[in-house]
């Protein structure tokens, strides 16, 4: 899926930029890219780093062992092939609470960090498990109680009332976030029909 | 309101203070605990910039061809049917896409029509309760080397439509 849209929005964009004029700016994009790519990766670096080491002592003092008891009930339901005690668990705990609480560039190296585990368990390497595709559209789906960015920016452009808008975030990624888990069940389904299908042909 | 900037402010320190004295008091070496987790980071952080520089190309070229324009003119019949400010499409397209751009198009725009207009407020839910979903898929399973996604970027897309509908109706219902 991802190699069709990169590939389309490669080509598409130069074709485009072919028949408007525009490869000089194309060509300005294409350096521009790379240099951005190393800063962003230089950017998460630094926190990677911070998140990677803080989350290995919550890691060995037990804290995501009680953490994941806590939501304990509702994590084995969503991920039933994630042994409770694994560290995958904590990982994806802690994403979600950062992305509720608005704190995207944490709650990223907490996702991969997440992935990672969720990586261990896998048994196949190259395919998406169950639960990383659950893990992902819930991420995707943004959960989220207070959109920092969204409230600044609202601020900045003169807002009579910034945080207004609040509760209507919180009704519609409820609702993105509800129709990205039913989604993700009948995905489940459809996928299981169409192997049963072909297994019996 | 002012309790929500404290929590969000607060949030950071508090999950790291809470961390660190359950870790000593447990008896964990601390310092020693962080710098290997560090480490770790510092390996994931290597493999991923090839994937971000991957992703940034296909997002530049794809902004900076002047393509993006053309999908917002020919989607502005539709969304004028369905009762949708056309104010919002270039959002809806970019907002997927790409994180930074979606912000940095978000304060243009509000500056451009108030924060406080529908179109303002529909624009502010989109982008508080939607996510930068190729961004998020592709790092999250480049970073691990998962090439066959399955159905994932299908269902988030879905989620995701449903979250932009819902910011609609829902500014339009609600003052």
């Amino acid at each position: 899926m991802l190699n069709y849209l990169w590939l389309a929005m490669i080509l598409l964009g130069i074709g485009w930029a072919a028949v408007t004029g525009r490869l000089g700016d194309v060509t300005k994009a294409v350096i521009s890219s790379a240099e951005e790519g190393v800063q962003l990766s230089i950017i998460l670096l630094g926190i990677l780093c911070l998140w990677s080491g803080v989350m290995k002592i919550a890691q060995k003092g037990g804290l995501i062992r009680s953490l994941t008891n806590v939501s304990k009930f509702l994590f084995a339901k969503l991920f039933p092939d994630v042994p409770k005690d694994h560290g995958a668990m904590g990982a994806m705990v802690l994403t979600f609470a950062a992305n509720f609480l608005g704190l995207g560039n944490a709650a990223t190296p907490l996702g991969i960090k997440a992935m990672e585990e969720l990586h261990k368990i896998n048994n196949r390497s190259d395919t998406a498990s169950d639960a990383m595709i659950l893990f992902i559209v819930i991420n995707a789906s943004c959960l989220q109680f207070i959109p920092t960015n969204v409230i600044a920016l609202r601020e900045a452009a003169g807002s009579a009332n910034a945080v207004a808008i609040l509760p209507h975030v919180w009704i519609s990624s409820s609702i993105s976030t509800i129709t990205a888990i039913i989604f993700y069940y009948l995905f489940l389904l459809m996928e299981k029909r169409r192997d049963y299908s072909i297994w019996h042909l | 309101m002012a309790f929500m900037s404290i929590l969000s402010e607060a949030a950071i320190p508090a999950v790291i203070i809470a961390i660190l004295i359950i870790g000593a008091w447990r008896n964990v070496p601390v310092f020693d605990a962080f710098l290997e987790g560090a480490k770790e980071g510092l390996a994931t952080a290597i493999r991923i910039l090839p994937v971000l520089v991957g992703i940034m190309l296909a997002i530049n070229i794809f902004e900076a061809s002047g393509a993006l324009d053309i999908i917002v003119t020919l989607l502005k019949p539709v969304v004028n049917f369905l009762g949708i400010p056309e104010e919002i499409v270039p959002m809806a397209i970019l907002r997927p896409i790409s994180g930074s751009a979606s912000l940095g198009l978000l304060s243009r725009q509000l500056k451009e029509y108030g924060p406080d207009s529908l179109a303002g407020r529909i624009l502010s839910v989109m982008m508080g309760s939607t996510e930068t979903i190729f961004y998020t898929v592709a790092v999250y399973f480049g970073a691990i080397g998962v090439k066959k996604t399955r159905g994932t970027v299908w269902i988030a897309l879905i989620a995701g439509m449903a979250g932009m509908i819902s910011s609609v109706i829902v500014c339009k219902l609600l003052p």
